[in-house]
């Protein structure tokens, strides 16, 4: 009886741990995110707190959510990030550059003022309706259990992502083709030197100018 | 549950979201506000499974997923528009976009 008590406890203490470094993980990656004068390392550190999310996600029994998360966050849409850094080039601007103002400050107090409403708000329920997880079986966020959500109850929601989606496909097209539209633009002026207006003007003012110069 | 309570989860939530706010609002550079943006996201996101956890219901999970979408959809606009910026040569600061004229 006492080996299974402490089997049991040694399983807690392990949950423990890893909770503990996964959310310590978590915030300091994030804090990392907001500090980093460059984006690229900021993307770096946002790519570790998604990947020690996705732990806490196992932890809380989503193990479909963990999954996409990595897949899709940490993979598909940082790599895009990661490009889009590369292609501007590192220009980095340090978060206390300037030395503090009024917004600053003001920024600062607007986010702490969010911690603490929260952590008050999360302390309140502590004790009671917050530490009474439902038992769960075993199929709870698997695969499985979450597409038969998807295709039952929320298949609503289902949709209107996928609608969500292909709008954002479309928007992307169409600023990329605008954008390179433009630099075409630019780049047909650049090598057509007779269609420059500023030639003519000059030399038009310059006897003007050179007379009230003496 | 073994392990932490759901409390401690949403302590965490509360902080990551805390700190992405932090940077949304002091960041000037557009890509690193995307950045923060994300993690209050992911904050929220965290918060919804350790409700749909405590209460045993997979809706939460459904939430969560249908905001990483909504979340790649954002991300690919707003980057679309920091390319779009960066090549009309404006500066990539979001104290100086002051102008919607294109």
């Amino acid at each position: 009886m006492s080996h299974l008590v402490l089997a049991a406890d040694s399983g807690n203490v392990l949950v423990w741990v890893v909770w503990f470094a996964a959310a310590a993980a978590c915030v300091g990656s994030g804090v990392a995110v907001v500090s980093f004068s460059n984006p690229f390392y900021s993307a770096l550190a946002l790519i570790g707190n998604l990947a020690s999310l996705a732990v806490l996600y196992l932890l809380l029994s989503a193990e479909f959510v963990a999954a996409a998360q990595v897949l899709v966050y940490a993979g598909a849409v940082m790599v895009m990030f990661l490009f889009v850094i590369a292609y501007l080039g590192g220009r980095a601007d340090a978060p206390w550059a300037g030395g503090p103002n009024v917004n600053r400050v003001a920024a600062v107090a607007a986010a702490l003022a969010i911690l603490v409403e929260t952590l008050v708000a999360i302390g309140l329920k502590a004790g009671d309706s917050l530490s009474h997880a439902a038992s769960i079986s075993g199929s709870f966020g698997s695969p499985a259990e979450i597409g038969r959500l998807f295709l039952t109850d929320h298949l609503l929601a289902f949709e209107i992502t996928s609608v969500v989606l292909l709008i954002a496909a479309v928007g992307g097209v169409v600023l990329g083709a605008q954008a390179r539209r433009l630099q075409a633009e630019e780049a047909e002026e650049a090598l057509d030197p007779i269609a420059r207006v500023p030639a003519e003007p000059v030399r038009e003012e310059s006897p003007v100018e050179v007379p009230a110069a003496r | 549950m073994k392990g932490p309570d759901v409390t401690w989860y949403l302590g965490v939530a509360a902080f990551m979201f805390a700190t992405g706010a932090l940077g949304v609002l002091i960041r000037r550079s557009p890509l690193i506000v995307l950045l923060s943006l994300e993690l209050m996201l992911n904050a929220c996101n965290l918060a919804l499974i350790a409700f749909s956890r405590l209460h045993g219901d997979g809706a939460g999970q459904i939430f969560a997923l249908s905001v990483m979408a909504v979340a790649a959809s954002e991300v690919v606009v707003g980057l679309g528009l920091i390319v779009a910026m960066a090549r009309r040569h404006l500066t990539l600061d979001v104290d100086k976009l002051t102008s919607l004229r294109g």
